[in-house]
């Protein structure tokens, strides 16, 4: 096949690229670049934007020996990506902008151009496994690395989407791919991965949001409001914007005044019209259903109440539960409580280690 | 088989300029040093010095040998703006125009920046030719508070010959001096620096079958230029450094034969050329020719040939002719690969779209009628292809 390796600069694509290459398919590396004004040197934390990580990527196609191009996906990384990631916060939600870029950059955007191109497939240094079933679909499994396994942020992949990819990292543990990168000769097989949003290069997500978020534009959000208790109403503190708070978070609120019972106190709500932020204590923050819209299905869409596993968010646990299909998307009855369970987050659906669907959490039932 | 269509960024060494390069590469001898071997490298350079001054209509005395166009251009930018400004502090303006290079755009917003220069990038029409008038008012204006001119001989990307002549004419009436950067014009038209009239001049080695890494300024005996480079005080104490003998033996060798078969290289080039863009548009019939459709001394390039190819994203054209073994240019900057859209085409009138479907093809020595016709034989898939793909990249709308 024609393929494209998505290379990022990490050691995990650059081998799933030098697997594509072995494996005898017809490999074209492409870095994406993803902001107008990449940065020369990182700043901090991580991100994939550099210019640096362009040079990496370009030096492990030349040792594999593919041809390399730099793909400029700012313009609409930026509108599909950054854009929703500031109003989701706008709106007081917690978005997941890989899942995002997934399902609207590189499963979509680069793989519809190389599609158009001539190219068959796009490849990703993303651990998870494709197989097909018995039905002649695809399906995309858990990672045998569970520690890496990326199946919550490809959640959004569609069958046809699916039917184009490959993910040859799937079936290895993480040290091992380190060890054959270094085989390979790889010089980025020691590079740290990154776990930082690539788009906030010193990872101060708060202060980034802040800047963005300031009292003009489509996404205006109040600079400061009261943080409230849920239970008496009392206003306890101010606080400095309510995108810096995620429901579940217990640091950071900064109130003067201890609750009556001594126990810490967690952000059960984010309000962001009003600029309101309630807090209460952590039994207030489980949940027992979701409403989730946006499906998106990797196969079968389920049309009866199903029971599956939940995972609420990158690298959470397993959740049983019974998943119920509406007019929107879907509702999720959890057999298992959850705590702290943000909207904006993705709700990815799970049969065993197979992936069923996503949809995005719209709100929570206590 | 690789089909190189790209000699407008790099053209192959002629195999003189290689032998002459080599052949000092293994003799030691430091071109400033009294003792034999100093000084036979240092008639190396001399005689080079005279090759290249022979072969560009200059005096051996104006040849300031550097490490390139881009340094040159830093050289002379600078070095007159400087120079001049010490003499009058009035003279903060720099008139230039809006499709120079790089090598001269951003020295000049620097100068801009962080010498409160006042940078004016005079306008050019849509074939991107400076536009005369406007430049004459620029002058007209205040000719007393310009600093220095600087228009290139022809543009890199679309191969428009600039009115040099009206351009030293005018600065000139004034006393003002004049820089251009020729390092495209060299090899395809005849370059005469004295007979330009310019003050100085931009030349670079690797466009012309030289080695990288090595080019001048021709710059007259009697402007002043404030050195960048300061150190043992070498090529007229304007650029210290130890001379590289043996790439400007390459470098002279190279410009002495560029010159030499300019004449006859310019005729077969201009033919080739044509074929290139009549096939093109045969296969591509809405494909639109850029830059002037005139091809003499004055008006474009004989190895240029740019089009627009509407609908196309130019790096999706580059790729699949890349993987057919076809080596062209989007002829547009690159900040970590990441193409902006050209500001020449830009300037000459074209919106965002087109200018990112726009893809140069540039002829040059080692061109033959067998790479035309494998462009041709390529371009109508390639095209079909790219316009499909068409601009998935960007937002819709956008």
């Amino acid at each position: 096949m024609k393929v494209l390796a998505a290379m990022s600069g990490g050691v995990d694509s650059a081998v799933a690229a030098a697997r594509a290459a072995e494996a005898g398919h017809d490999v074209t590396g492409i870095h994406l670049a993803l902001s107008r004004n990449p940065k020369s040197y990182r700043t901090g934390a991580r991100g994939c934007c550099t210019i640096e990580d362009s040079n990496d990527a370009r030096r492990a196609a030349d040792l594999i020996g593919i041809p390399f191009y730099v793909w400029d996906m700012s313009e609409r990384f930026h509108e599909d990506v950054v854009e929703d990631f500031l109003a989701e916060y706008a709106g007081g939600r917690t978005p997941n902008p890989c899942l995002r870029c997934n399902e609207k950059i590189k499963f979509a955007a680069v793989l519809d151009r190389g599609l158009a191109l001539g190219f068959d497939a796009v490849v990703t240094g993303h651990y998870a496994q494709l197989r097909t079933g018995t039905d002649g679909l695809i399906e995309m499994h858990r990672a045998v690395d569970m520690g890496k396994d990326q199946s919550y942020v490809l959640g959004v992949l569609t069958q046809e989407q699916l039917a184009h990819s490959l993910f040859p990292l799937g079936d290895t543990a993480k040290p091992e791919i380190r060890a054959e990168a270094e085989r390979r000769g790889l010089q980025v097989a020691a590079k740290p991965d990154s776990h930082d949003i690539c788009f906030i290069s010193d990872g101060d997500t708060g202060g980034w949001l802040g800047e963005k978020l300031d009292s003009s534009g489509p996404n205006a959000v109040l600079s400061s409001g009261p943080i409230v208790d849920g239970e008496s109403g009392e206003v306890l503190g101010e606080h400095e914007g309510s995108w810096r708070f995620t429901i579940g978070q217990r640091k950071g609120l900064r109130i003067g005044t201890p609750a009556a019972d001594g126990k810490p106190r967690f952000v059960l709500d984010i309000e962001p019209v009003s600029g309101t932020v309630t807090v209460g204590p952590r039994e207030a923050l489980a949940v027992s259903g979701l409403t989730c819209i946006r499906p998106l299905w990797c196969g079968t869409a389920p049309t009866v109440p199903t029971e599956c596993t939940v995972q609420l968010r990158a690298h959470g646990e397993e959740h049983r539960a019974v998943v119920i299909p509406s007019e929107t998307g879907f509702d999720v009855t959890l057999l298992d409580p959850a705590s702290g369970i943000a909207p904006g987050q993705a709700c990815v659906i799970y049969d065993g280690s197979r992936v069923v669907g996503s949809g995005t959490i719209a709100a929570t039932s206590r | 088989m690789t089909v190189y269509l790209d000699h407008a960024a790099t053209t192959p060494i002629l195999s003189e300029a290689a032998a002459a390069m080599t052949a000092q590469l293994s003799s030691v001898g430091n071109a400033n040093s009294l003792h034999a071997s100093g000084r036979a490298a240092r008639r190396v350079v001399e005689e080079s010095r005279e090759t290249v001054a022979r072969a560009l209509g200059c005096r051996p005395g104006e040849v300031v040998f550097t490490s390139g166009g881009t340094e040159a251009d830093n050289l002379a930018l600078k070095g007159l703006f400087w120079s001049r400004r010490a003499a009058d502090p009035a003279r903060t303006r720099v008139l230039t125009t809006s499709v120079e290079h790089h090598a001269v755009l951003d020295p000049l917003d620097w100068l801009g920046e962080e010498e409160d220069a006042g940078i004016e990038l005079i306008a050019v029409d849509h074939l991107g030719r400076l536009d005369l008038d406007a430049f004459r008012a620029a002058v007209d204006a205040s000719p007393e508070t310009v600093a220095l001119v600087s228009v290139m001989w022809a543009n890199n990307e679309v191969g428009t010959i600039q009115p040099i002549a009206e351009v030293v004419e005018i600065a000139h009436a004034y006393g003002i001096p004049v820089h251009t950067d020729a390092v495209q014009a060299v090899g395809q038209v005849p370059v005469d620096f004295a007979a330009s009239g310019v003050d100085a001049m931009t030349v670079t080695g690797h466009k012309i079958g030289g080695p990288y890494g090595v080019g001048a300024l021709l710059v007259r005996r009697e402007v002043q230029l404030t050195a960048l480079l300061h150190g043992g005080g070498q090529e007229r104490d304007v650029r210290s450094g130890t001379i590289d003998a043996p790439a400007i033996a390459g470098f002279a060798a190279a410009c002495e034969l560029a010159v030499k078969y300019q004449p006859e290289l310019a005729v077969r080039l201009a033919a080739l050329r044509d074929e290139l863009v009549a096939g093109v548009q045969a296969a591509a019939p809405d494909a639109a020719y850029n830059g002037d459709p005139v091809s003499d001394v004055l008006h474009r390039l004989p190895g240029n040939a740019h089009l627009t190819f509407p609908g196309c994203e130019g790096d999706s054209l580059l790729m699949l002719l890349d993987a057919r073994g076809i080596e062209c240019s989007t002829g547009s900057a690159c900040n970590a690969g990441v193409a902006q859209p050209s500001h020449v085409l830009l300037a000459m009138g074209c919106d965002d779209e087109q200018a990112r479907a726009s893809l140069r093809f540039s002829l040059g020595h080692t061109s033959t009628e067998a790479d035309v016709q494998a462009l041709l034989a390529a371009i109508s898939p390639v095209v079909e292809r790219a316009r499909a793909a068409g601009s998935i990249s960007r937002p819709a709308g956008s």
